[in-house]
């Protein structure tokens, strides 16, 4: 392999709350990294506060949060409120995990372009962070 | 160029997060940001954490930096993981280790791929680093992607090296071989708590004693990075080869060879490109052909290449 500075998708994988199940996200994170992104895990329970500076240091173009707790419509608006409040504006944001249907319409309006529920194939994810993301 | 630069200068960290990425990707605009910021780097005290995979490089460089925090300066860091030869993806995972630190505005943290480049850092380390330095941060902490015996290359980066070991990690032979153990400044037994780890020690004394007469001999240090122990001798032990490399002339020694390595690898990068622009893949292929059916070897091959496109 010889050295490259080729501009890579840079991917923040979070898990907002408490709940510490965090095989769907690594799952999904290995997916982007054999996808050819630079994905950033941080690992289980953090803050919005945690999340949003994640993704303000580490520049990334993507955000995409995992949650099995049911707290999703509790924590992710936090998450997106904390990342405006720190002027990140342009990630593309998904979600993943158990989050029902009749979500779906709320979430989309707090900015999350996708939403991927068990039995999400790995390549729809990848393929889905390359036709969006700002490059 | 935008107002980037300007926010930067007034502390602005996503103005910071910003740049580093355009840097890292050697954009054009990128080197225009590095022009503009070079000038305002070069008084933060560079430190390099390197060790084998495992060894608590993470740890140690998170709670390193929380002895500093608690000291009242500021800490940038760049940790640097591998990425795949295949895909070129990576999995950046240091944050993990360091998330008491995730909401101190006095730290700045960014992971950074290796994206192929030798010696367990990235192919525009320096450039990201100098980035960091014109900041103003105290302190910038360089972690590199786990070293085993020959990545040297941080020492060219840091002004500090610190090197973490671990007790019952191999016998003093593993100890007495070149490489990384000489660009070490500082040696760390990390996991100090585990058995094995004074025997360690004494290994290293004995090693160290072997040394020449009048060269500098690192300190050994124990530490327990996990729990936090061992960081305040640390910053103390790291603050003391700050000082001799200032009152010895070395630290103007160092820059400067650090600068050559540095324009040359950049030189080196600058006529790679040029005779790749003005070979045609076609050309190359018929070259490259002919050494593989042993027709020519390589260097002569490179000679003809590098002469056609130098000239």
């Amino acid at each position: 392999m010889t050295a490259t500075t080729a501009t890579k998708i840079r991917v923040l994988i979070a898990k907002p709350g408490l709940d510490g199940h965090d095989r769907g996200a690594k799952v999904v994170a290995r997916a982007l990294r054999d996808g050819g992104c630079e994905v950033i895990y941080t690992g289980i329970r953090q803050t919005p506060e945690m999340i949003a500076e994640a993704a303000l240091q580490e520049d990334v173009d993507v955000v995409g949060l995992s949650i099995l707790s049911g707290a999703h419509l509790e924590l992710f608006p936090r998450v997106v409120d904390e990342l405006r409040k720190r002027g990140v504006d342009d990630v593309l944001l998904f979600c993943g995990g158990i989050i029902p249907e009749e979500d779906t319409k709320q979430l989309q309006t707090l900015g999350f372009s996708a939403i991927f529920r068990p039995g999400t194939n790995t390549q729809d994810i990848v393929k889905f962070v390359y036709e969006h993301a700002k490059k | 160029m935008d107002d980037l630069v300007e926010r930067f200068l007034a502390g602005d960290r996503r103005a910071l997060a910003r740049i580093i990425s355009r840097v890292e990707n050697a954009t054009p605009e990128g080197r225009e940001y590095l022009r503009a910021l070079f000038p305002h780097s070069g008084k933060t005290h560079i430190i390099g954490v390197t060790g084998g995979a495992g060894s608590g490089k993470s740890t140690l460089t998170g709670a390193l930096a929380g002895e500093y925090r608690r000291q009242g300066k500021t800490v940038g860091i760049v940790a640097v993981d591998p990425s795949s030869p295949f895909t070129q993806g990576a999995i950046l995972g240091d944050r993990i280790r360091m998330q008491d630190l995730a909401l101190d505005p006095g730290v700045y943290m960014r992971s950074m791929a290796g994206r192929g480049a030798l010696g367990g850092l990235a192919p525009t380390i320096d450039d990201v680093v100098s980035i960091m330095d014109a900041f103003g941060f105290d302190f910038v902490l360089i972690e590199t992607v786990g070293a085993g015996q020959d990545e040297v290359e941080i020492a060219g980066t840091a002004l500090t090296t610190v090197l973490v070991n671990n007790p019952g990690t191999g016998d003093d032979i593993q100890a007495m071989k070149a490489g990384i153990i000489e660009i070490a400044d500082i040696l760390v037994v990390n996991k100090a708590d585990h058995p094995g780890a004074d025997i360690l020690v004494s290994q290293l004394q004995a090693l160290l004693s072997l040394a020449p007469k009048g060269a500098r001999r690192p300190r050994i240090l124990k530490t327990t990075a996990i729990k936090g122990e061992g960081m305040e001798a640390l910053a103390e032990a790291i603050e003391e080869h700050r000082e001799y490399l200032e009152q010895s002339g070395e630290l103007g020694r160092q820059r400067e060879e650090d600068a050559r390595h540095q324009v040359l690898s950049i030189a080196r990068g600058i006529l790679l490109e040029r005779i790749r622009a003005s070979t045609s893949e076609a050309d190359l292929v018929a070259l490259v052909r002919r050494v593989a059916d042993r027709e020519l070897d390589p260097h002569s091959a490179a000679e003809e290449l590098a002469g056609g496109a130098l000239k």
